[in-house]
Parts: C-alpha cells; structure tokens; sequence
C-alpha cells in the first residue's frame, strides 16, 4: 500500500531562505512589541528588523529579513498582516528592490596594516570616521553581501567591534512614466485569487 | 460634554448597547464604581474571582451574539484575568475586558499593585489598548467593541489608569468606525465559490466540515440549506456542536479525536471536504499527513492565517461564512442546471456511511449498580429534549456531553476548546444565565473542573442565577486517568480526588440546593428534581470511574488508528509507540 500523498506544509514546501519583508505599521504606542512578540510566539526567526518614520509621521515602516520556506513566509506575512496596527505587508524578495545596510566597524590599526586598511576602505568606499594611534573606525554601507565581503577582509586585521543597522529596503520606481489621466488600476488584493486573501 | 473619565466609560458601555458587566472592584477602578453607583441601565453581576468575570463575559458573548464585557482592578486582577482573555483568544469569542491601572506618572514605578497589564495580555487578545488620555476614552472603547466582533471575533482589553478616570475630558463619541489598518473581508471571492461549486455537485464522496466560525457568523440557516440541497453528510467540530442539528439524517456528529468512527472514516474517505469557519485544529486532523490523503479541500474562513496554516487547501475562500455560504448555494443551484444534482452518484456513499454508522455506533455497557457516565448525559438530552443550554468543564464529562448530548440550536454549547480551561464551566454557566434568565442552563461539570472555579456558586446564589450544575463525579481527573491507563501502563500518578469536598454540603454551604445519586434508578428522578428547582443547584453523580472516552485517537496517530474499545495490551504497545507519546 502506498502512503497517502502528504499534507504537511513543510514536506510540500520549498527550500528555505531569507526573506526581505517591508511592514508599514501606525506609529503607536507597544507597535514594535506587537511584531516583536509575534515573532518569538511563533517561533519565527528574524534575521534583522529595523524601524523609522516614513514620509507620513503616523506611519512608521519596519523592514524585516526573515528566513524560512514558502509556506512559513506565507504565515509570517499573514500574521503580520492580522495585527490591527499593521497597515500593509510587502515581501520585497521576489520584487525589483534596492536593500542597504549601514555598518560601523572598529578595526586594529597597526603601523604595518594602516596602509591596506585604508586602501581596502576605498575601494568598497567606506569612510574612516574615526582614527587613533591603534584603530580606525570604519563606516561602510551596501547590501549584506558587500558588507560581508568587507567583515572577512578585515578579519586578519582583527576586527575589535561590529555594529550593523539591520537591512532596509526600497521598491525600485517604475521604469516608464505612469500617465497622468488614467491612475494606475491595482486590482484589490482580496479579489486577486492567488492571494489566500487580505483585506485592502 | 466634559465628564470625569468613569463617567465617559459608563456612558460609552450603555452607548454600545452593554446591559450587563461582570466585575470585582479594586483600589485602581474606584472611580468606576463610584459612578456605578447612581448610573442606571447597567447591571453589575460582581463575581467572586476575576477569570470567572472573564468567563461570565465570554457565556454572555456566545450565548448572544453580543460583546461580553467585564471590568476589574489593576495587577492580581488582570493577571487573573490573563486565562480567560486566552480561552476567549483560542475560541474566537468576543469580550471587552477593561482593567484598572495605577495613574500614568506612575507607571514604571512598581507602584502598589502595578503590572505591565498590556504588556501582560498583549499575545492573549486579539488587540489591546493603554488609555493614556481621557479625550481617547470614546474613541478607544469604541474600537475595542468594533474590533472584538468584527473580523475573526475575539477578546480586547483596554487598560485604564486611575487619573484618567478621576480627571475630567470631552466625551468623544465617533459615529462610525474606520481604521485603515483593520478592514476585515467579508465577501468571498466569485471565482473561487463557483471552483468550489463545481467541485461539489462532481463529487462522489463529499463531507462538510464545520466548525465554530458557523455559529459566530450565524450561519446555521445557510448552511442546512446548502448541505440539504447537495444531500451532503455533515460533520461538526467540537466547537461547532449545534450549528447542524445532532438528529438530522445528514449529520455525521463530531469529527476528531473524540469523534464518531463514522465522520473520521467519511472525511478520511472523502474526495471533497468543504471545511467551513473550522481550522484544522490538530485535535481535528490527527497526523497531519494522513487527514483526508484524498480529498481537494475547500476552505472558507474569515481569517486569511487560517488558512493552509496546517493542511494545505486547494480552494480557499476568505470571507465571513454567511455570506459566503449564501453565494455558495446560489452557485450550486447554477451548476446544477447544468451537471445535475449529483444524489444519484453519491447513492454508494451515503450508504457507506449507513454502514459505518451502524456498525460503530457511540456505545457503552450497560451497568445495573453502577452509573454509566454517558448514561447521564444521555437522559439530560432527553429530558430537556435538546432545547436547555449546556456548559461543560474539560475533561471526559466534556467529550461524553459532546458526544451523547443532541443539539439542536447554535448558540447552546459552551465549551473551552482550544484552550480546555478547567473550570470555565460555573462561570461561563452564570453568564449564559444572565442573559437568559427563563432558559434551563445546565452546566456538566468534572469533579476537578468543577473546584476550580467552585467559589461562584456564591455568584449564582447572590445574583439569583440559578444554574443547574451536574458533577459527573469519577473520584479523580478523569481524563489524565484515562491517558495513564492506556498510555503509560496504568501507572496512576497525581489523579485521584477522593471524595473531598462533599458537594451536597458545599452546596448548601452557598445557600443552594445539593442532591446525590450513587445508582442507575435514581439518575432520571433526580435530574427532574433539579431542573423542576428555581435555585442553582449541585447534582453530585458518582459515575464508574474506570469508564474511558471512545473512540480515541492517539495525539499523533492518524484518525483511522482510533481506538474503540478498553484496549488490550497490544493496542497499549501501539499507542506507547505513537509519534508524540501524547
Ligand atoms: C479534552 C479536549 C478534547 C478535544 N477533542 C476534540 C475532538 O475530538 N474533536 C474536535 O473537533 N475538537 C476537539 N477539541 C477542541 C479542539 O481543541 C479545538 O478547539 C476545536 O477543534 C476547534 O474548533 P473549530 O475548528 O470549529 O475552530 P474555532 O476555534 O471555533 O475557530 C473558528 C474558525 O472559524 C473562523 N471564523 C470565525 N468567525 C468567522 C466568520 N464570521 N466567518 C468565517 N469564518 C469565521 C475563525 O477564523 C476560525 O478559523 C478538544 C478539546 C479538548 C479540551
Ligand atoms: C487549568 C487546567 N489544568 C490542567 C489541565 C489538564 N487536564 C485536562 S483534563 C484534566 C482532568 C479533569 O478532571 P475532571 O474535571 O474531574 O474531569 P474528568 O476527566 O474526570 O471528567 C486535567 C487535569 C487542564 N485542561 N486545565
Ligand atoms: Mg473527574
């Protein structure tokens, strides 16, 4: 006899990996909790969460860089969704989207590694922003992987501390002038059938 | 119009139709009961523990398809409180909780009788609010009622410091509601319900699959239509006990772990599965894997998380079941004119059924001297002839109730489902009777249920709620005693109650009236004693204590690997083996 086909969400589901979701949330009082505990309630990990005001100041944006597979994503964002502070939920992943990371990172500068250390922040075109005889303090911005890239340079140097913003990120603009006279029709999200379904 | 900020609570509550509130006062509410006291149109029921205020809302709530409100002081009362906010959370049932807090200057301060209250009860209710200006008292409260029974109905807690009650502040009353961050989806979507249409007339071996969304969308009337007019057996979950009539020839009865062998083999047998307001819940579905292997799932449910969060469905639709369901027959009757009804091809599989049902029943053995305990839930069924309201502690007098009790309206059984709270049963009882003060209310109650929550019989006395309790009395945790015996080789560790209080005297100790039965011939006659009395009453039944719930289905086996019988060792070993061990 063979086994009934599985119903499992995790047996079905794709391979897991991050995850860059932009939440726009009211700026109230206990919001960043709200999110914050939903995510150790149900066993989400996150990555790196970051918040700050957006152009509306009772409106704060959160980015989030989540990790799992499909189907985790797909709750992690309808949960999201069903806080009541929660305005809209954007998985930027699989969008066209430009994600940054700000880095300050205090490295040992010894007479013999001051020259490298220098020319190395040039080129990933990082800024010292602060020199003693016996480190410099690097500010370097870009997406995880340059940041990464410029940890693992550093690392024989000995790298004293690293403090990182967590990841932020932005839809890319459209490539052509939407025109004036007709507005850009979205369909509602709820009448989109591929979309399990959230309210507008 | 400037009033102190517990006058504007007040006038807020009557403004939302709230006729009564269940609370116990405190130093940091104060300022309300001050202003209870001349306020008129508001009935007070104080209770004698603040979780059974909480469970009183939540019997009040889902009892009438209002908001059940509650009212208590700040620290040891909302943390007291915290059980039945997440019992409230688990069923979907909608309260507004207010709790007192100490006035914001000193909030942080570890002030006397502080708690971090929102903090406390923020993963407990569906949202919550601080008050931290008497201008947002209206709007807040207003909130709060929209959001507890809009969408996904559920329990909110607006915390109120002391200042804000004390000071005084425009009463703020918004004519409507809007929140751009909250607008649940009410309508399901078109294609979808014409998919799921489609996939019902075609099938051969369908099931409906109900839960309590059906009850809290009032959708009964929907729902009997469209399972009528496709001959579609039913199936409800625990929580959805009386949105289908137990007594109809389509209904199937409970699915799940304690379910019928009849509606676990047709859903695992089915080839369409409509679940409607229902979650999957793992107490449903058994090993996830093998629920319903061969069935395309239609799902409709108003919250979107619900959905394929443990099973992954084929045709979801998101909207409010009513409304839904609505749509869905007038589809069917579409597809109809087209494909045929499809009875005839579903002939083999209610005859199927037929077979299952007949050939396991729900059954017990018959004991001359000692008292069978589905025996007694069987003759209250009758004797109120499905028409009383029924509670229920958690345990094996919660299933047998569920299992032998005949439904027959939605709205009339009162449970703790998700959370299997023991002790909701008294207090959610006073509820349900504070709202209907001419029905028969009758709470079926385990003996260590019943003790922790015993206190309100104070309550009920007092307040002239004169709930009919039922203590199905197996000397012990019934139910632990029950997963001891099969799973973990009889060895009995922490179960037994013995005896301890005697329920007649604590009865009477309250005021009430209490009655004993030990034997068979007595069941019937005492059980008319108690509900021809006006007064609350304890009806202690000693029932055979060795008596287990069947079918079972091990936590983790697979809804066909039910047990049906005491098991015999080699079931035991089986069961020692399951996946979770329970
Ligand atoms: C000892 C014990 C044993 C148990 N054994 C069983 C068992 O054998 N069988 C069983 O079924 N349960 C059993 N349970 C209960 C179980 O744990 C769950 O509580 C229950 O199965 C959930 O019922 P439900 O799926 O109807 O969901 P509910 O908890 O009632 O949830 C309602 C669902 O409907 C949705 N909804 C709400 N309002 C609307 C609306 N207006 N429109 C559309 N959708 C809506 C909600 O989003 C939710 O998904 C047991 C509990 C205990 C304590
Ligand atoms: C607050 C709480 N504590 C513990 C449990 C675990 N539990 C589930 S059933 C049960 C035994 C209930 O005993 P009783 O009320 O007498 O019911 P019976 O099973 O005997 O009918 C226990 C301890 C629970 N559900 N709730
Ligand atoms: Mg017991």
């Amino acid at each position: 006899m063979s086994g009934p086909p599985a119903r499992t969400m995790t047996a079905n589901g794709s391979e897991p990996r991050k995850h860059t979701i932009s939440v726009l949330v009211e700026n109230k009082f206990g919001v960043l909790s709200r999110v914050a505990g939903l995510f150790s309630a149900r066993g989400y990990n996150i990555e790196s969460l970051s918040v700050g005001e957006t152009l509306d100041p009772t409106v704060s944006r959160m980015t989030l860089v989540v990790s799992g597979d499909e189907f985790v994503i797909e709750q992690v964002t309808k949960q999201l969704h069903k806080l009541i502070d929660v305005i809209k939920v954007n998985d930027l992943t699989d969008e066209s989207h430009v994600e940054r990371e700000l880095m300050l990172i205090r490295v040992n500068a010894e007479p013999q590694h001051r020259e490298e250390i220098l020319r190395t922040a040039d080129i990933f075109r990082a800024k010292v922003v602060d020199v003693t005889q016996v480190s410099f303090v690097l500010e370097a911005t870009g997406d995880e992987g340059k940041l990464e890239a410029l940890i693992e340079l550093l690392r024989p140097m000995g790298i004293q501390e690293i403090v990182r913003t967590g990841k932020v990120a932005i839809a890319r603009g459209p490539k052509t002038r939407p025109r004036k006279a007709e507005p850009a029709k979205r369909p509602r999200v709820s009448e989109d059938p591929r979309v399990v379904g959230f309210a507008d | 119009m400037r009033l102190p900020g517990a006058r504007i609570v007040l006038e807020c509550l009557k403004r939302e139709g709230v006729d009564i509130i269940f609370g116990l006062p405190g130093g940091a509410v104060l300022p309300i009961y001050d202003a209870l006291y001349d306020f008129q149109g508001l009935r007070h029921i104080l209770v004698r523990q603040e979780a059974a205020a909480g469970h009183a809302a939540e019997g009040y709530a889902r009892a009438t398809g209002k908001v059940g409100v509650c009212l208590v002081t700040s620290g040891p009362a909302c943390t007291n409180l915290v059980t039945a906010l997440q019992d409230a959370m688990m069923d979907s049932i909608p309260i507004v909780a207010f709790t007192g807090q100490v006035p914001t200057h000193l909030i942080g301060n570890d002030a006397f009788q502080e708690a971090d209250n929102v903090g406390i009860t923020r993963s407990a209710t569906k949202h919550n609010f601080l008050v931290k200006d008497g201008k947002d008292l209206g709007p807040i409260i207003r909130e709060a009622f929209h959001i507890a029974q809009t969408g996904r109905p559920g329990p909110v807690h607006v915390d109120l410091p002391k200042d804000i009650l004390v000071k005084e502040a425009e009463l703020i009353w918004p004519d409507k509601v809007t929140m751009r961050s909250y607008n649940p989806n009410y309508e399901g979507h078109a294609g979808q319900i014409k998919r799921a249409a489609r996939s019902m007339v075609r099938a051969g071996k369908p099931v409906l699959y109900v839960g309590g969304g059906v009850i809290s969308s009032n959708a009964h009337a929907e729902l009997r239509e469209l399972a009528e007019l496709t001959e579609i057996p039913v199936t409800t979950t625990l929580m959805g006990l009386g949105a289908f009539p137990s007594e109809h020839p389509l209904s199937i009865e409970m699915l799940g772990m304690h379910g019928t062998y009849y509606a676990n083999m047709a859903v695992h047998h089915s080839d369409v599965l409509i679940a409607v307001g229902a979650r999957f819940d793992d107490r449903v579905t058994g090993r996830v894997d093998a629920f319903a292997p061969h069935a395309e799932i239609i799902h409709i449910d108003i919250d979107p998380s619900s959905i394929s969060k443990n099973i992954k469905v084929d045709v979801p639709i998101v909207g409010d079941c009513r409304r839904v369901l609505r749509a869905l027959v007038e589809a069917v009757r579409e597809e109809m004119k087209t494909a045929g009804d499809g009875r005839e091809g579903r002939r083999p599989w209610h005859a199927q059924i037929a077979e299952w049902k007949k050939t396991q029943p729900l059954r017990y053995d018959w004991d001359d001297d000692v008292i069978k305990p589905q025996y007694v839930i069987q003759e209250i069924s009758n004797l109120t002839r499905g028409e009383a309201m029924i509670v229920t502690g958690v345990g094996q007098h919660q299933m047998w109730a569920a299992q032998y009790y005949k439904f027959k309206h939605p709205r009339a059984w009162f449970t703790s489902g998700g959370l299997g709270t023991m002790g909701y049963g008294l207090p959610t009882a006073m509820g349900v009777q504070a709202a209907h003060p001419n029905k028969q209310v009758i709470n079926i109650d385990g003996d260590g249920s019943f003790q922790m929550n015993s206190q309100e019989m104070a309550t009920c006395f007092v307040e002239k709620l004169p709930v009919k309790t039922v203590i199905i009395n197996n000397s012990g945790h019934g139910m632990v005693r029950q997963w001891q015996r099969i799973i973990y080789k009889e060895r009995y560790c922490a179960i037994d109650l013995p005896g301890i209080p005697d329920w007649v005297k604590l009865a009477e100790a309250y005021g009430c009236v209490g009655l004993r039965v030990t034997k068979p011939s007595e069941v019937v006659p005492a059980l008319e004693k108690m509900l021809s009395t006006p007064a609350p009453v304890i009806l202690d039944v000693c029932v055979d204590k060795d008596e287990c719930v069947f079918p079972m289905v091990p936590a983790g086996g697979a809804n066909t690997d039910m047990i049906l019988t005491p098991p015999t060792r080699e079931v035991r070993d089986r069961a020692e083996k399951s996946q979770t061990g329970f």
